[in-house]
C-alpha cells in the first residue's frame, strides 16, 4: 500500500479534489467582498462621505472596468439612490453576501464529507481484502480484536480528514492570506504587526506539537493492545476461571488502562499548556490594534472606518489560522495512524489477487494428480512438521494417512488443503502449482475439512452451504425505487473502489452439490446430514422450535392432524400412557396446576407476573370457583415442603434446578413468610401475601412434586373454573394467554408439544425419548419429515457455532465438505470430538456416500482409528515427519469371496 | 405413593437407614417415579450405570448372561434397592434386571446420589458403615469358602 496518506488521497480523490478547491477558490470573492462592505456602510451612509449636501444621491453598483485595447465597458450604470436608499441596498447586499457565503460552506462541507467517506469505504475495503488474502503464517501471529480495532477505529479519522487534506489548507491559507492583505491594505503597519504575530504562532506551536503526536502515537498502541488483551479474556475466561488466574488478568488489565491513563493524561496536559499559548498570542494582536491602531486613529492617520474595518478583519484571522494549526496537527495525526495500519497489512507475500478472481463458469475438473514435490512444512517457530515429502495421490484413489499426532499427517494435510505454505517444496495438481491456480478451481475441485471448525454466525443451513457461495450467479431484477437504489449502489462501490458484487443474487452454486436449482437441493443437503449422522440432531433442533404459524398454515394444519395420528399410533403400541392429552374436560395430571386452570400456555410472562399481582380478575375467578382458599392451603404446604427441602442447600446447589417453583433466593424470604402466616386464617393475611402464596400452586405438578396436595375433587373444580378463565378473560388481558384447542395449532408451543398436545408422563424413564423416535417416525410415514428438517436448517447457531455441540460442529463442517462435488476430498481427522464407534460409522458412510452415483473423487483421510484402513486403495505411514511406509491394501475381490462361501 | 411413603420406604433399605429424615426426602424428591411393565429391563448387564433403583412395589428378577444363556441369580421385590454398586464406582452394570410383574420405582440417579454425599458427610459415613459391614460380610463368606476349598483339595 501507498505509505502516504496525503499521496494515497491524491492518488484516488484527485479530480474531486481539483473540483473542490475551484469552489473554494470562486468561494473567496463574495468572502472578500463581504470585509469591505462594512467600512463602506459605515464610512458612506452612516457617517455621511459622499453624501454631504441633503438630497445628495450616489451612484449603487455601477459596473464598469477598463480593459487594455478595448478600453472603458461600462456593464451598468447604476442606480441612483440617496442617503437612506444606499443604507438599505447595501445593507441588503450583505445579507446577500452572507447567504451566498453560507451556501458556499454549505455545497464545501457536504462535498468534503462524501469524499471522506468515499476514501474511508476504499480504506476500510482494501484492508480487509488483504485480510482476506493474508498468508496463513501471518494470521497465526495476529490477534483478531487488534486488526478489527485498526479496520473499524483506527481508520476513521483518516476519513474525516481526506475533505480536508488539500481543500482546508487552500481554503483557511486562503482566508488568512485575504484578511492579512485585507489589513495590510488599511493600514501597513498594523498589518506588519498581525503578520509577525502570524509567523510566531506558525513556528512555535506545530513545534510543541511534535511531542503531541508522539503521545499520540502511544495511545493508539496501548489502545490496540488493549482491545486485544479484552478479547483475550473473554475468549479464555475458561482458561482464567479453570486456573485461577482471573487476578493475574486483573493485574494486567489495571497496569495497562494505568499507562493509557498515564500517555492520556500528559497529552492532556501538553494539550492545554499549547491551546494557552495560542490563545494568548490570538488575544495579544487586538491589545496592539487597541492601543496602536487607537493612536493612530486619534492622530488622524487612520480614520475609525478602517479601524473598525483592521479589528473587524483581525476577528477572521486568529480563526483561520487556529484551524490551519490545527489541520497541520490532524495531518500529522492520522499520517502516524495512517502508517502504523499500512505497515501492520503490509504482510509478504500476500495472496495475488488474480488467484481469487471471482469465476461464475463452473471449473474444469482435475485431471492431473494432486502431489506433494519434496515438501517441507515448517510451523511458526521453524520447527520442522514434515521433512522432504513427495508423496502423491491420483485421481480416483483412496488414500489413508496414519501415524498419529506429531507424525506428520496432519500437516501433510493442512498442506494440501492450503492451510499452511510450503517451507520448501512445492504441492501440484498435474504439473501447475496449486498456490498459483486461481481459487476458483482450486477451492472448488479440492474440498478440505479437519476438527477446526468455523460456523459462521446464521442458520444452520446457510452454514452447510456455505462452501457453494463462489459467485453471484443470478442477475436480480430490480424495479422502481429498488432499481434506483440498486444504480446507486453500483456508482458509490465503483467511487469507492468496492466490488460490485450483488449480495442479494442467489450465490449457491447448485450445479455445485450435484443439483440442479433449489428444488432438488434439499435432497442433497438431506442426503450429506444422514452420511454424517446429523439428522436427528437437526430434527430434535426443529421439533424444539416455534414457527410463525400464519406463515407456515399448511404445515401448521399438517401438525394438528397428527395428534390424532399419534393417538392411533400409541394405541397401537400400546404406549398410551406414554403421553396424557389434553382434553377440555378432564384434569391432566402431567401438566402444572396453572395450565389445567387456564387450559393454555402464558405467552407473555412479564404480563402475566404483573396481572397475576395486581388484576382483580384472578382473585374474583378464584373465589367464584372456591378455589382461592384451597390453593391459598396448597400454596402454604408446598412453600413448608419446598423450604424444608432445600433450606439447608448452597444456593448455586444443582438441586435447585428441579425446584421450579422458586428460586434459591427466595427461600430465606418464604420461610420468613411461613413464619408470619402460620396458623392464620386467610382473611386476616394481606392480598400481598396471599399472591405470593396462591401463586406457587400453579407450578405444581402431582405425580412429579409427590405432596400429595391434588384431590378428585380439586381436580374436577379446576377443570370448572376453566370456562370462566376461557371466557371471562377482560380485554386488558387479552393474548395473554393462549388456549389449548384440540383443532388448532399453538404457536407459542414447540413444533413437538403442537403434535403431542399433552404432557409426557413422567413414570417411564425414557418417555421423551421414545416419543421423540415415534414422532420422528410419523413424520416420515407423512412425508412431513423434510419440512421439519427444513425448520432446523433455519436454526440459529450462533456465534461461533456456539449453539451446537462440538460434536454437531464437525459433523455440519464435514457436511459442508461433503455437499460439494470435487475431485480430490482431504479429510484431516474431522471427527475427534465423537467417539470412536460413531468415528468409524460415519467414515464408512462418507465413502459409501463419495463412491455413489458412479462418482468416483480421491480421498486423502487422515485417520485417528488404523483399523479402518482396510478401506482405503493405499494406507501411508507417517513418523516423525517423514513418510516411513507405503502400502497398498489388498482388497479381497468380492466374487471370490462369493465362490468360496459358495464352495 | 407420596413423598412422605417413599420416604418411609428409602428409611428400610439399609443403606439408607441411617439418614436423617429430612435428606432422605430430599433424596427422593430429586429422583424420578418410573413405571415398568412385566418383562421391562430396568437396565441391561454391561451398560454403564447411571442410577440406583428403589423398587416400591413390584418383583423383578436378575438375570446374569451365562455361554448358555441368561441364568436368573436372584429375585428382588418391594422394599430392595438395585444398581447401587454401579453409582459408586464406574463399573458397568454387572446383571440385568427384568421385571416380572408390573413395577414401580425410585430412580435415584447418580449425580444427585454423589451430590448429596458431597453435600452431607454425615450420610457418606453412613453408606461407608453399611458397605464395609458387606465387605467383612464377604470377606468373612470368601474365607469361609477358601478354607472349604483348601480342604476339599487336601
Amino acid at each position: 500500500m501507498e505509505p502516504r496518506l496525503s499521496r494515497y488521497i491524491w492518488t484516488h480523490t484527485r479530480k474531486a479534489q481539483l473540483w473542490i478547491l475551484l469552489i473554494v477558490a470562486l468561494s473567496m470573492i463574495p468572502y472578500f467582498m463581504s470585509f469591505d462592505l462594512p467600512k463602506q456602510i459605515v464610512n458612506g451612509p452612516i457617517q455621511g462621505q459622499g453624501f454631504e449636501t441633503p438630497g445628495a444621491t450616489q451612484l449603487f453598483m455601477p459596473i464598469a472596468f477598463s480593459l487594455p485595447l478595448i478600453g472603458e465597458v461600462n456593464l451598468f450604470s447604476g442606480i441612483e439612490l440617496g442617503r437612506q436608499g444606499t443604507l438599505l441596498a447595501l445593507s441588503l447586499v450583505f445579507l446577500f453576501l452572507v447567504i451566498i457565503n453560507g451556501l458556499f460552506k454549505f455545497y464545501i462541507n457536504t462535498y468534503k464529507g462524501r469524499l471522506g467517506e468515499r476514501l474511508l469505504r476504499r480504506i476500510r475495503f482494501e484492508l480487509v481484502d488483504r485480510v482476506l488474502r493474508f498468508p496463513p503464517h501471518h494470521l497465526k501471529r495476529v490477534k483478531p480484536a487488534e486488526i478489527s480495532t485498526m479496520i473499524k477505529d483506527e481508520v476513521e479519522p483518516m476519513g474525516g480528514f481526506t475533505g480536508d487534506a488539500f481543500v482546508q489548507p487552500a481554503l483557511l491559507g486562503g482566508q488568512a492570506l485575504t484578511a492579512l492583505i485585507f489589513i495590510l491594505i488599511q493600514s501597513f503597519w498594523l498589518g506588519i504587526i498581525a503578520a509577525v504575530i502570524v509567523a510566531v504562532q506558525a513556528v512555535i506551536i506545530p513545534r510543541m506539537r511534535r511531542r503531541l503526536l508522539v503521545l499520540g502515537r502511544e495511545r493508539q498502541l496501548t489502545a490496540r493492545e488493549l482491545s486485544g488483551r479484552v478479547s483475550e479474556i473473554v475468549d479464555g475466561i475458561g482458561t482464567i476461571r479453570g486456573h485461577d488466574t482471573s487476578n493475574y488478568e486483573r493485574a494486567d488489565i489495571a497496569a495497562r488502562l494505568g499507562r493509557i491513563f498515564k500517555i492520556r493524561y500528559d497529552l492532556y496536559q501538553w494539550k492545554f499548556l499549547v491551546k494557552f499559548l495560542n490563545n494568548f498570542l490570538a488575544q495579544v494582536t487586538p491589545f496592539l490594534f487597541y492601543s496602536i491602531g487607537g493612536y493612530f486613529a486619534l492622530q488622524g492617520r487612520l480614520d475609525i472606518g478602517q479601524l473598525v474595518a483592521v479589528i473587524g478583519a483581525y476577528k477572521d484571522l486568529p480563526g483561520p489560522l487556529k484551524e490551519l494549526i490545527d489541520w497541520d496537527q490532524a495531518r500529522q495525526d492520522v499520517q502516524v495512524k495512517y502508517t502504523q495500519v499500512v505497515e501492520q497489512f503490509s504482510v509478504e507475500p500476500l495472496i495475488d489477487p488474480k488467484v481469487q478472481e471471482i469465476s461464475v463458469a463452473a471449473p474444469p475438473t482435475l485431471s492431473g494428480a494432486l502431489a506433494a514435490v519434496n515438501l517441507t512444512i515448517a510451523d511458526d517457530g521453524g520447527a520442522k512438521l514434515i521433512e522432504h515429502v513427495s508423496f502423491q495421490v491420483r485421481p480416483g484413489e483412496t488414500v489413508a494417512i496414519t501415524g498419529g499426532t506429531g507424525g506428520g499427517g496432519e500437516a501433510l494435510a493442512e498442506a494440501l488443503g492450503r492451510l499452511a505454505w510450503p517451507a520448501s517444496g512445492r504441492i501440484v495438481v498435474g504439473d501447475e502449482d496449486i498456490h498459483e491456480l486461481p481459487e476458483a478451481v482450486i477451492g472448488r475441485r479440492i474440498s478440505y475439512a479437519s476438527s477446526e471448525v468455523y460456523a459462521f454466525q446464521g442458520s444452520l443451513g446457510d452454514n452447510l452451504l456455505y462452501g457453494l457461495k463462489h459467485a453471484p450467479l443470478t442477475e436480480v431484477v430490480y424495479e422502481g425505487d429498488k432499481a434506483a437504489h440498486r444504480r446507486w449502489e453500483l456508482l458509490e462501490a465503483k467511487l469507492a473502489g468496492n466490488p460490485s458484487f450483488d449480495l442479494n443474487s442467489d450465490w449457491i452454486d447448485y450445479g455445485a452439490a450435484g443439483a440442479t436449482g433449489p428444488k432438488d437441493l434439499f435432497g442433497k443437503i438431506r442426503a450429506v446430514l444422514d452420511v454424517v449422522l446429523l439428522t436427528n440432531d437437526i430434527s430434535a433442533l426443529a421439533v424444539r422450535s416455534t414457527i410463525n404459524a400464519v406463515e407456515h398454515e399448511a404445515f401448521a394444519s399438517e401438525i394438528v392432524e397428527m395428534r390424532a395420528a399419534l393417538r392411533r399410533r400409541l394405541e397401537a403400541e400400546k404406549l398410551s400412557d406414554l403421553v396424557v392429552f389434553f382434553e377440555p374436560g378432564s384434569y391432566n395430571v402431567e401438566a402444572t396446576v396453572g395450565e389445567n386452570l387456564l387450559f393454555g400456555t402464558v405467552t407473555d410472562r412479564a404480563r402475566w407476573e404483573l396481572a397475576l399481582e395486581s388484576h382483580p380478575f384472578f382473585k374474583t375467578v378464584l373465589k367464584r370457583a372456591g378455589l382461592h382458599e384451597t390453593f391459598y392451603g396448597m400454596g402454604l404446604e408446598i412453600a413448608e415442603n419446598v423450604v424444608e427441602l432445600f433450606r439447608d442447600l448452597p444456593p448455586d446447589h444443582p438441586f435447585f434446578q428441579q425446584l421450579t417453583f422458586m428460586t434459591s433466593e427466595e427461600i430465606p424470604a418464604y420461610e420468613a413468610l411461613l413464619q408470619r402466616l402460620r396458623g392464620r386464617p386467610l382473611d386476616e393475611v394481606s392480598e400481598e401475601d396471599a399472591i405470593r402464596i396462591i401463586r406457587l400452586c400453579f407450578g405444581y405438578i402431582e405425580p412429579r412434586h409427590r405432596f400429595g396436595l391434588l384431590t378428585d375433587d380439586l381436580m374436577q373444580k379446576i377443570v370448572e373454573a376453566r370456562r370462566e378463565f376461557s371466557d371471562g378473560l377482560p380485554a386488558d388481558l387479552a393474548g395473554i394467554i393462549e388456549h389449548y384447542q384440540p383443532n388448532r395449532y399453538m404457536a407459542s408451543s414447540s413444533i413437538l408439544d403442537n403434535v403431542l398436545f399433552g404432557r409426557i408422563g413422567h413414570k417411564h424413564t425414557d418417555g421423551s425419548d421414545k416419543i421423540r423416535a415415534i414422532v420422528r417416525d410419523l413424520f416420515e410415514s407423512l412425508g412431513l419429515y423434510n419440512k421439519v428438517l427444513a425448520f432446523g436448517l433455519d436454526f440459529d447457531v450462533g456465534a461461533g457455532g456456539k449453539r451446537l455441540t462440538a460434536g454437531q460442529r464437525q459433523k455440519l463442517n464435514l457436511a459442508r465438505a461433503l455437499i460439494r462435488l470435487s475431485d480430490f476430498y482431504i479429510v484431516n481427522q474431522p471427527l475427534l470430538a465423537l467417539d470412536q464407534r460413531t468415528q468409524d460409522q460415519i467414515t464408512r458412510n462418507v465413502f459409501a456416500f463419495l463412491h455413489d452415483e458412479n462418482r468416483n473423487p480421491a480421498i486423502v483421510w487422515v485417520l485417528s482409528n488404523p483399523a479402518l484402513s482396510e478401506l482405503f486403495d493405499r494406507v501411508v505411514h507417517f513418523e516423525n515427519g517423514r513418510l516411513v511406509h507405503e502400502e497398498t491394501v489388498e482388497t479381497p475381490s468380492k466374487d471370490s469371496d462369493y465362490k468360496e462361501l459358495a464352495s | 405413593m407420596l413423598l412422605k411413603d417413599e420416604v418411609e420406604m428409602l428409611r428400610r433399605i439399609t443403606l439408607f437407614s441411617g439418614l436423617p429424615p429430612a435428606k432422605l426426602k430430599l433424596l427422593a424428591f430429586t429422583s424420578d417415579r418410573v413405571m415398568y411393565s412385566a418383562g421391562e429391563d430396568l437396565f441391561h448387564q454391561g451398560d454403564i450405570g447411571d442410577a440406583a433403583y428403589v423398587i416400591l412395589s413390584g418383583k423383578a428378577d436378575v438375570l446374569v448372561s451365562t455361554p448358555t444363556g441368561q441364568l436368573k441369580v436372584a429375585e428382588v421385590e418391594q422394599n430392595s434397592i438395585v444398581g447401587e454398586i454401579a453409582i459408586l464406582c464406574n463399573t458397568p452394570r454387572t446383571a440385568t434386571i427384568k421385571t416380572t410383574t408390573s413395577l414401580e420405582a425410585l430412580r435415584i440417579r447418580k449425580d444427585d446420589f454423589l451430590k448429596l454425599l458431597a453435600d452431607f458427610p454425615e450420610m457418606a459415613v453412613e453408606i461407608m458403615r453399611v458397605l464395609a459391614d458387606r465387605l467383612s460380610q464377604t470377606t468373612s463368606e470368601l474365607t469361609e469358602a477358601r478354607s472349604r476349598a483348601q480342604r476339599v483339595e487336601a
